[in-house]
This record gives structure tokens, sequence and C-alpha cells, in this order.
């Protein structure tokens, strides 16, 4: 890896914004690629933020600062992207679901994709099936993650994958369900993909299903 | 009423600070007298997994009913001397106000028709959802949101359920924006700015309500902020020294209930409560081993040593070997409490080793549990207390104490700490001192800083 690279994947780790965008910039200037700068530095970085986390030595507001600062330079990044058709690991759709207005374990299932490079689109709690679907359409997503905390809301979910199908989109998604009282049996028996017990679990399980 | 200022503590003396007492006692109409020397269960419940709507309706009252009987019939065979049942509202039977209404009437006919013909005493707690949240939120002190909350406090009330109480939510958004961040000025700016100016709207109301129904304006809880900070902490998530100084900064927060006229028994799952007794001298409800069934938590014992209910949170009603999960929990909580009884009985000594037990028990291990031993709640309250009553100036120091009690308590080897979480005390308390001393100066910052807050709703703009 180049010395910038490096020094890019450092900063990311510390979550450094400032200084994450003026190694972007000097990389740049030495005629690195976008995709280059993306592997190698950002997503190297936030790969190593994200293994820490996992393994219990970091805590989610160190993962926080790192996922700002990749946002950050990723939006400077944008029109290279464009340029060299570089794409995201995928998109994702996220809600809490109709009827519920927990939203923590939601916010960090999406940071844990994003720092996965997943495009997330958030449509926030207590959210409606047809919002879902419509948003999953509207942003071509690859995954739609639904979240429940509450024994009364978790078959909503099973709703939602409903009216996924009806929707005619089924096949082009893959539907991640999480929650305190969700269980694997209960997402095989309303058809969603799959689950997982904490929210790096769940960002790995993503990668795995696109 | 105007607002009590509390300037010094309910308890001088530690040997006074105890379980099952509390200085100014709640007494029932049945003659159930919370704080006043007995400690009561106090079981919570859930529904199934299930929809709730007008379809399902019918069966949830079905529920309901069952849930009510099988308390009662337990409490008869298991001779409590009083019970209360706490009614968690779902958001649906709040936004439909007759639902959450109707759901009160069916459970307290039953322990009331149990107790006329039994005598055995039950009281019901009614805690609807604060539903102010979402995009559709006009404004969190009126509109239809507003409005449904203390429509379903009033029928309540009307329909007999004796305990009012709910986990407020103001400022909530912006307390997870701090938790994600460990960032405790925004989580100081939450509750000083936000949430303890909601409280007193939101408690004048519930207070008005409760004298106007002969009702009491029981408490309020962190559930949506300290304890979301707890449970982070717990899975590691967020650093645990910052759980504990989050706990103590919400006690100004929850305090602000009482000071505008709640009475208490303070509701089960803000264990901040014990700095609200340690204040004011209000009965709590706490919840610790029991609460096993709702959520993992390092304070399963600590949380009765200054407990007057006995709480177990919440569980859902499912079948289980012996019967519904309720009743089994409740028994499982009528059973602690005949121990603390006991303690009670023999005498002072016997019951602050009790106390003293339970809260050595947990408090080595982790930082809230720390927090939560009755000589640090005392030794910090008092601290508290000498602070001018101004919630940002308050709600400051309240971190500022908290991190001290810890940084002596791991000196002194009276509480364990890794060097990470040592690390990151170290890191809070100078923030904190980086705070500035000009509150609007701290307010304009908290704006400006804050991507959760919709200033609007809580007329800031």
């Amino acid at each position: 890896m180049s010395d910038i690279l490096e020094k890019i994947s450092l900063a990311i780790q510390e979550g450094e914004e400032d200084e994450v965008l003026e190694h972007v910039d000097e990389a740049l200037g030495e005629g690195i690629s976008a995709q280059k700068i993306l592997d190698e530095g950002l997503l190297h970085g936030m790969g190593i933020v994200g293994e820490r986390f996992t393994s219990g030595d970091a805590f989610v507001p160190e993962v926080m600062s790192a996922a700002d600062a990749l946002n950050g330079a990723t939006a400077v990044l944008k029109e290279k992207f464009i340029e060299e058709g570089v794409t995201s690991t995928g998109k994702a759709v996220i809600a809490t679901v109709n009827g519920d207005l927990h939203d923590i374990g939601k916010n960090l299932v999406k940071l844990m994709l994003e720092a996965n490079g997943f495009e997330v689109f958030d449509l926030g709690t207590d959210v409606k099936q047809e919002s879902i679907v419509q948003a999953a359409k509207d942003n071509n997503a690859d995954i739609i993650a639904l979240s429940a905390l509450l024994t009364t809301t978790m078959a909503e979910m099973g709703n939602v994958v409903k009216a996924i199908e009806e929707a005619g989109i089924r096949d082009q998604v893959k539907i991640l369900i999480g929650g305190s009282p969700i269980t694997q049996g209960f997402a095989d028996e309303i058809g969603a993909d799959g689950t997982a017990s904490n929210a790096a679990a769940a960002a790995d399980l993503a990668k795995q299903l696109i | 009423m105007g607002k009590i200022s509390y300037t010094k503590t309910a308890y001088d003396n530690l040997d006074d600070f105890v379980y099952a007492h509390a200085v100014h006692p709640v007494t029932l109409k049945n003659g159930i007298s919370i704080g006043g020397g007995t400690m009561y269960p106090e079981v919570n419940f859930t529904l199934p997994t299930m929809l709730v709507n007008e379809g399902t309706f019918p069966e949830v009252i079905n529920i309901y009913k069952e849930i009510a009987t099988g308390i009662s019939e337990r409490a008869n065979i298991l001779q409590v001397p009083g019970f209360v049942a706490e009614i968690e509202l779902l958001p649906q039977t709040t936004f439909v106000p007759k639902w959450g209404i109707e759901i009160a009437k069916v459970v307290n006919d039953i322990i009331k028709e149990n107790e006329a013909k039994t005598g055995t005493k039950g009281a019901v707690r009614q805690t609807p959802v604060d539903i102010r949240e979402g995009r559709e939120l006009e404004h969190m002190w009126h509109g239809k949101h507003w409005d449904s909350v203390l429509e379903t406090f009033e029928g309540s009330a009307k329909a007999g359920t004796e305990l009012l109480a709910i986990e407020s939510i103001g400022g909530k958004y912006v307390h997870d924006e701090g938790l994600m961040y460990a960032d405790i000025e925004k989580v100081i700016f939450s509750y000083a700015t936000l949430g303890c100016p909601d409280m007193e709207r939101l408690w004048t109301e519930i207070v008005r309500i409760a004298d106007e129904n002969d009702v009491v304006a029981a408490g309020d809880t962190a559930c949506g902020f300290a304890n979301t900070s707890m449970v982070l902490a717990d899975g590691k998530m967020i650093p645990e020294v910052f759980a504990a100084i989050d706990r103590v900064c919400s006690a100004v927060r929850t305090l602000v209930a009482v000071q505008v006229g709640a009475k208490g028994p303070d509701k089960d799952c803000g264990y901040e409560g014990v700095y609200l007794k340690a204040i004011t001298g209000t009965p709590i409800s706490m919840e610790g081993r029991i609460a096993a069934v709702a959520h993992l938590s390092h304070v399963g014992n600590v949380a009765i040593s200054l407990a007057d209910l006995w709480s177990n949170e919440s569980i859902q009603h499912i079948k289980l070997l012996a019967a519904y999960s309720e009743v089994c929990s409740f028994e499982q909580l009528a059973y602690d409490c005949r121990l603390m009884n006991e303690g009670t009985k023999r005498g002072k000594d016997t019951a602050l080793l009790l106390r003293d037990l339970n809260a050595d028990t947990d408090s080595p291990i982790n930082a809230t549990a720390y927090i939560l031993r009755p000589d640090i709640v005392l030794e910090i309250s008092k601290e508290l207390v000498k602070v001018e009553d101004n919630y940002f100036k308050r709600t400051k120091a309240a971190a500022m104490l908290a991190a001290d009690a810890l940084r002596k308590g791991y000196d002194a080897g009276r509480l364990a700490l890794s060097d990470k979480e040592v690390k990151q005390l170290d890191k809070i308390r100078k923030t904190i001192d980086s705070i500035t001393e000009d509150e609007q100066e701290f307010v304009k910052n908290g704006i400006a800083k804050t991507k959760a807050l919709r200033p609007e709703v809580y007329d800031l703009a």
C-alpha cells in the first residue's frame, strides 16, 4: 500500500475527517484512482475499525467517527466515482416497521452497513409497508432491513414481506429482520432471508446474501 | 402548585435510607402504603406475538383479562400483603386512547373484584406510551400526539387506575445522538435543555389529571435515555462508565415530575429513582434480578437495596409449565418481597444487612451498580442539592459528581474497571470540565451541533 493510502486508512481508523479529506485530496493529486482510494484507503481503514469493534476493542462512538469520516470522503469523491463507474457494496433500505417507535438497533445496523460500503436509505421508525416497498423500488435496493422491538409489531414484518412479494420485487431483494424478540425460526416463518444477533453480524450477513 | 426546589436531601443518615421505607409513603385507597415499611411486588406484562388492530382487539382484551385473573389468583394463593399490576400500554393502544382505557378498565375491574371477594389488595399503574415522536409530530405540547397521551391518562384515571406513570421522551432523539458518539455534552443538553422543560409541561398536566380524579401522579423514568445507555454498555457498545454517568445525569430530569407535584412510586425501570428517593423522600419501584426476563443487567441485586415496590420490568404472555409467564414472574417477585419484609420485621440491623448484601454483590464489578449503592447515592445527592436549582447547572454537576465518584471508587479498589474504561472515564471528565458555564452559549452550541433536533417542536426555533 502506498504511503498516502496508508495515511487515509489510519485517519479513518482515528475518525479524523479533516485529515482524511486532506489525504484524499493529496492522493487524487498523485493520480491515484477513486476506486483505489476507496478500496485500499477508506474501506481498508473502515475494515480495521469494524474488526476492532467486533472483537470488543472499540466502542460504537469510534465506529461512528470513522463512518462519518468515510461518508465525508465519499461525498467528496462522488463525481470521481461516477466518472470511473465505481459502485457501492450494495444498496440497502432500512426501517423500523409500522407501529414501532424504537430506532437504536436500526441505527446500529445502518452504521455497520455503511461501514461495510453499503449505500443506506434510512426511512426512520413507524414506517408503513407501502413506503418500504416504494423506497426499495425507487433506489433499486439489494437489501431491505427491518427492525422491531415489540412482540406486537414483529408480526408486521410478515406483512412487509407479503407486500414485497405482491409488488413483484421479491426476487430482486434480500430481506433481513432484527430486534430483541426476533428468532431465526420467525424469520423462516415469515419468509425473510435471515436475521443476526448483532449489528456487525447483520452487515456480514448482508454482504453474504448479495 | 409551584415547582418545589430541593436544597437538601430527605435523608441525613445512611442507616435510614433503606428499602420499603420512604420519608413520604404513598397510601392507596385500599390501605396499601408504598414506602410505609412493606415491600410489595409490582408485576408487569405484555402481549404475545400478535398484531393489535380493530380486528384483534377483542382477543387483546381477553388476554389482559386472563393476565389479571391469573395474577389475582396467584396473589391469593401466596397471601401477598398487596400488589401493583402495571399496564405498560403499547403504541397502538395509546394512539387510540379508547383502547388503552378499555384495557385499564378490564384489568382494574378484575383486580378490584378479587380484592372485594378475597381481601387481597391490588392496584393498577397505567403507563401510556409517550407517542410524541415521528415525522407527524406537530409539537411536543400540543397537537394530536399530546392530546392522545393526556386523553389516555384522563380516561384511565376515570376507569379506576390509581397510579399514573409514563416513560416520557422529551429530548430522547438528541440523547440517542449523544450516545452514538459517547458525547456527554450532548447528553447534558438533551436532559437540561429539552428533557427537563418537557417534564415540567407534561407532569404539570399529569398531576392536574390525577388531582381532578383523586388518583396518584406516580413518576417517570429515564427508560429511553439512561436505560438505552445501560443496555448499550452491557453489550460493550459504549463505555460502562458513560452509562453510569448518564444515569446520574438522568436523575435531574426524572426529579422534575416530583418537583411539579408527582408523589411516587417512581417507575420501575428508572434506576435513577434511588436519587429521587434520596432527594425527595418519595417511594420508588425498582427492577433487578426478576427483570432478567426482559433484559440483561449488572444491577440485579443492588436494585432491591432501596426499592419500595419490586418489579419484573415486563414479560410477554406465554404459557410455561407452571402457569402463564407473568404469573410465574409475579411469584418470583412475591418471594423476594417476603424475604426483604422478613428482614424489616427482624429489625433495622437485619434490614441494613440485607440492603448491603444486595448492594455489595453487584457494585464492585460494574460502574452503574456502583453509582446505585445507597452510600454513593446519598453522597452524590447531598452534593447535587447544594448546586443552584437550574437544570443545566444541576445536570452538569451530576455528570461531574458521578465521574468523580467512579474515579474515587476505582482508586480505592472498590470498583473494578478495565484500562479501556479508565481511559474513557478520564476523557469524559475532561469533556465535562470543558463545557461552558454560560447556559446561553451552551444552548446555542447544542442547537447548532445537534442533527436530530427539531427546535420548533420545543419552542426553541
